[in-house]
């Protein structure tokens, strides 16, 4: 049992070693048409709409070829880990910008009713947004946040400072 | 000499690592305005043609496959089949910018440019600023890829011309192997450019 596995093991082992480095043509014909394909899935699927998640969809399928192209035509499968560890950061220090954007325009938004104008500057919807947010920092009521709708899409920021013990996500529907 | 190559294997990465950040800025900034405009972005997005956009894709990802064949010619000491697949690559990445230069040239008709020459929609109708946005970022990302495609052109060429003279052989083609590098990166953001701009927006 166990010589077998290991036979089996180290045969499998020596057939990878026979194909990887002298000729690559097959692999890489593999891997161009795992690319084509998903490019015909996420083609595809921007014919139906998944709403929120076509976007989600959109940017896997591109990971998943990135990946791909990555990993094979750029050889960083085989290839010094530093190399990979560059590449992955980049990414990483990307996600990093991107959320902290995020973080940054969603609380912005929170000024606007509508969160079409996240900077203010933006004319009448100010008066709205003046009385809001005036009226939720002093004295906050419980349940006022959520009959407003306004009011409860911002309340990550506006709820903060308010004093404990308010039941501020107390559930009104 | 493996030292040597590892070396500036490394150096191409750090600089592909550059042109990473330098598109990942322009994705982040695309998708905060998507935030912003969602409508106008998806009305906006209509106008690109997703046909062409996939015929492009298919092409660069094409030219890719000969691309890291000629990086395996190249380190197989196979002169001639190195020289046939770049002069595929070559003809791919034109075939390329031929196409986006149609594209670009109907979109410039429709009055689609950004800014002050977006005459498309009248600058009075509230979804005029949204989408002259996202023909900023289109015009902005698309060109400077397509510049990548362009420069990538200029350095296959001197790859072939060297290849030609017989440079290159299984004990030397760090060239052959960065150019490769470099052709396959600027093929990953496609990647990420065709689905984000001709097929979400």
């Amino acid at each position: 049992m166990q010589a077998t596995h290991h036979d089996s093991h180290h045969h499998q082992h020596h057939g990878e070693h026979a194909h990887h480095p002298h000729d690559g043509f097959k692999q890489y014909l593999a891997v161009l048409g795992a690319l084509l394909v998903l490019t015909m899935i996420t083609v595809g699927a921007s014919y139906l709409d998944f709403g929120a998640a076509n976007i989600v969809i959109a940017v896997l399928i591109a990971t998943v070829k990135a990946s791909l192209v990555a990993l094979f035509f750029m050889h960083l499968k085989d290839d010094n880990p530093v190399n990979a560890m560059i590449l992955v950061s980049c990414f990483l220090f990307l996600g990093l910008l991107l959320t902290f954007c995020l973080l940054d325009i969603d609380t912005r938004v929170d000024e606007s009713p509508t969160g079409k104008t996240p900077i203010s500057a933006q004319g009448p919807p100010s008066l709205g947004r003046e009385q809001t947010s005036t009226d939720a920092a002093p004295k906050p009521r419980p349940g006022w946040i959520d009959t407003h709708g306004g009011g409860g899409h911002g309340d990550g920021s506006s709820a903060a400072p308010a004093p404990a013990g308010q039941p501020q996500h107390a559930p009104a529907h | 000499m493996q030292q040597q190559f590892d070396a500036s294997k490394l150096g191409m990465w750090l600089f592909l690592a550059t042109e990473i950040l330098l598109f990942g800025v322009l994705f982040v900034g695309f998708g905060l305005s998507q935030g912003r405009w969602p409508e106008e972005f998806k009305q906006a997005h209509h106008h690109l043609d997703r046909v062409l956009g996939a015929f492009n894709t298919v092409v660069l990802l094409f030219s890719s496959f000969t691309m890291v064949m000629a990086v395996n010619s190249a380190s197989r000491s196979k002169r001639k089949a190195t020289i046939n697949y770049l002069i595929v690559t070559i003809l791919c990445a034109i075939a390329f910018l031929v196409v986006k230069y149609f594209e670009y040239s109907h979109k410039i008709h429709e009055g689609l440019l950004p800014g002050q020459y977006f005459t498309y929609l009248a600058s009075t109708d509230p979804m005029a600023k949204g989408n002259s946005v996202f023909f900023g970022f289109y015009f902005m990302m698309t060109g400077l890829h397509g510049f990548h495609i362009f420069a990538g052109v200029v350095v296959l060429c001197l790859l072939l011309k060297e290849t030609i003279k017989g440079k290159y052989n299984a004990a030397y083609y760090t060239p052959v192997d960065l150019v490769g590098l470099y052709w396959h990166i600027v093929d990953l953001i496609w990647i990420y450019l065709f689905p984000l701009l001709y097929l979400i927006g």
